[in-house]
């Protein structure tokens, strides 16, 4: 017996078993539906083993109980409430209830109160949790383009987590902090963001925070020097749409016509639910998420020292509509349906554990929205 | 039975085989040959020895150089970690140049790296190729596996010399990393509009899937009449037997028309050497000449129109 025999047979198996068992492939039977032209290729595909979790991991909770508008209104009722102060104490009563549910369900109210004093915002989670809530509400009334009448609640990205469980932050690949060398152009890394390829790493900070340009292509067959974007730009554009790709668990037909990816006569209306969903994500992310970064403690930070911010994957967790296009707005309308309170705090100002009141605790009363400008379908751009 | 073989059964095993003798001048061969039953499956089970000489001894160390380059970077690049080194060993490269440095040389640790490996990478490819011609004219042989090597260092060329020159840019040399490469390839078709209608494209294709399709067909109808001593096919040339005979009749009964002995070969290295030879005009053309194939192909018609499903969807960036 050959000694070689043994070695080759077993590197053979291990091998095959890392193909095997160590890939995340989507075992059939495989649903397929088409969505476009006969020919065009436009066809989605959908893995029943993955549409099976996902269902039972996408479930919107019950509403606790109905709670009655009428009655004493918050923000006259309680101390310090700057932006829910519209509605009545029961409404405000089942909110607390219910976003205790949605984000912390384990650690009870003092995630976000002091239990002796529950107006304090001493608690950093309560500073952010505000304006979370002014985000919600932007988002429902200003992002219509994206969310529709659905619209979003704090359970859609937060689903009984503290932290929603796909959020990000910047990453800077090891190479970068080399020398000598070991560049590799923030790219030809496992990119957890863009479905585990090696395509840019930092391509969510380019596109959902930074404005960088999307668009790669040119309008015209030959060049007239009107488009320096290269190939290298080209990958970071595809990271971002990789990244679209498994935060809604569709293909890239989903949206476009993949002959001629830029043609918008050739696309699926989704592409531009898609678009105003970039610009949604991006103003998340520069107008409330970065700006709470005075408030957010160390562990609440990236490897960097920036805050976890938002991508598609934050809201979508793999699934085309969010919670399979349940809209858990319908019960909460009043309190995160509406713009109310706008204002925005000097977050630099805030000391953990010492400040009192974050922001002007009177404002709620002094500007809460009327009813056309809460239900206009706002322009997104 | 033994003869409807598709796996080699028969291994010859005798002294070991040391060539002919070599004109003055030549190095001697090196190693000392033996026999590899695991060789012998696949051809003949001598291993060894080899011609290394000046060209293939300057060669390999060139080819090692630009190895270890991309090997250490690689390595630097998940900051020196082992185990992440070989864990996402696909997913590594050493990267071009950014675009801003356009065509002067980039600092060592931002492509830089990247140039340096690429002289020896072109360097040890050329003394190969050379050598190649020199070990061909040695044996006194025809000079076709060196032109089709050309073929292939053709496209070699225009991807990471041609073409970067002609954009005014190293950064669109392609990175030297197994996934990244590949990303390079898919995201350089989407920047310049689908090479799907980049005609040059096309015709590589027919070369390749021509080649693959004429060496099934070949490699079937030899080992098909090896029964016949078709497998010794330079014999059946000049002095035609019944293997040959009745290889061309199949073919001429079954579809009209049958390659000779010699022609099939020149079919097989035409369709080979045209592969890469049509795919480098391909790349050359693209971002040169022409900036959108797509828009190419609408122009000169080959795009097929698919009726508008969603008649509603406009750029939203337009007018907005």
């Amino acid at each position: 017996m050959k000694l070689w025999i043994p070695f080759a047979t077993a590197a053979g198996v291990l091998v095959g078993a890392a193909i095997l068992f160590g890939a995340d492939w989507d075992l059939p039977p495989v649903d397929t539906e088409q969505i476009g032209y006969a020919g065009s290729g436009m066809y989605l595909t959908k893995d029943r083993e993955k549409q099976a979790d996902l269902q039972q991991a996408n479930v919107v909770p019950e509403p606790l109980y109905e709670a009655d508008p009428e009655g004493d209104r918050a923000g006259e009722f309680y101390e310090n409430v700057q932006v829910l102060g519209d509605l009545s104490t029961d409404q405000f009563n089942l909110f607390m209830a219910s976003i205790t549910e949605w984000v912390s369900p384990e650690q009870g109210c003092a995630y976000c109160h002091n239990e002796e004093n529950l107006a304090s915002d001493e608690v950093y989670t309560k500073v952010v949790a505000r304006r979370m809530i002014q985000m919600t509400q932007t988002v429902n009334v200003d992002w219509q383009a994206h969310v529709a009448e659905t619209g979003v609640t704090c359970y859609t990205c937060h689903q009984g987590q503290p932290v929603p469980t796909n959020v990000w932050s910047r990453n800077l690949v090891p190479g970068e902090k080399g020398t000598a060398l070991g560049w590799s152009g923030g790219q030809n890394i496992v990119n957890k963001t863009a479905g585990n390829t090696s395509l840019p790493a930092n391509a969510l900070e380019s596109y959902l925070l930074e404005d960088k340009p999307i668009r790669v292509h040119s309008l015209t067959a030959l060049p007239n020097g009107g488009n320096a974007t290269t190939t290298k730009e080209t990958e970071e554009t595809w990271a971002l749409m990789m990244h679209m790709s498994e935060s809604l668990g569709v293909n890239c037909t989903a949206c476009h016509n993949s002959r001629a990816f830029n043609d918008w006569d050739q696309s699926p209306t989704q592409r531009v639910t898609a678009w105003h969903g970039i610009r949604m994500a991006r103003d998340i992310n520069q107008s409330y998420i970065e700006g709470l970064a005075p408030v957010f403690p160390d562990n609440r930070k990236g490897p960097e020292g920036d805050v976890l911010k938002v991508s598609c994957a934050t809201c979508h967790n793999g699934v085309q509509k969010p919670l399979y296009g349940v809209s858990m707005l319908r019960e909460f309308v009043d309190s995160l349906g509406v713009k109310t309170n706008t204002e925005v705090p000097d977050y630099s100002t805030y000391t953990p554990g010492e400040t009192q009141v974050m922001g002007s605790p009177d404002s709620a009363a002094v500007a809460p929205a009327t009813g056309s400008d809460a239900t206009a379908l706002a322009s997104a751009d | 039975m033994e003869y409807q073989n598709i796996f080699t059964q028969v291994q010859v095993r005798g002294p070991v085989e040391a060539g002919i003798p070599l004109p003055r001048g030549d190095n001697e061969r090196v190693g000392k040959p033996s026999y590899n039953w695991l060789a012998g499956w696949f051809g003949n089970a001598q291993i060894g020895p080899v011609y290394l000489g000046f060209l293939g001894t300057a060669s390999l160390i060139a080819g090692t150089i630009w190895f270890v380059i991309v090997g250490f970077n690689m390595l630097a690049s998940v900051g020196w970690d082992p185990i992440q080194f070989i864990r996402q060993l696909f997913w590594l490269a050493l990267e071009p140049p950014p675009a801003e440095y356009g065509l002067s040389i980039p600092p060592l640790n931002e492509g830089g790296w990247y140039i340096i490996s690429s002289v020896f990478l072109l360097a040890s490819v050329l003394l190969w190729w050379a050598r190649i011609y020199v070990r061909a004219r040695a044996l006194g042989l025809g000079t076709h596996v060196f032109w089709a090597f050309g073929a292939a260092i053709w496209l070699f060329l225009v991807l990471g010399l041609f073409r970067p020159l002609l954009m005014g840019s190293w950064a669109e040399a392609v990175p030297y990393g197994i996934f990244p490469h590949l990303d390079w390839t898919a995201a350089f078709s989407i920047r310049y509009g689908n090479l799907y209608y980049n005609p040059f494209h096309c015709l590589s294709i027919v070369f390749l899937y021509g080649s693959v399709l004429l060496f099934a067909m070949h490699g079937a109808t030899i080992l098909a009449v090896t029964r016949y001593g078709g497998e010794r096919e330079l014999e059946q040339i000049t002095d035609r037997g019944t293997a040959s005979e009745r290889a061309a009749l199949f073919w001429r009964w079954t579809m009209g028309f049958n390659a000779s002995m010699e022609s099939i070969h020149r079919w097989a290295w035409w369709f080979a050497v045209l592969t890469p030879i049509t795919g480098g005009i391909g790349i050359l053309l693209t971002g040169t000449v022409v900036d959108n194939w797509y828009l190419w192909g609408i122009k000169h018609g080959i795009v097929a129109p698919v009726p508008d499903l969603w008649p509603a969807v406009v750029d939203p960036a337009i007018g907005g």
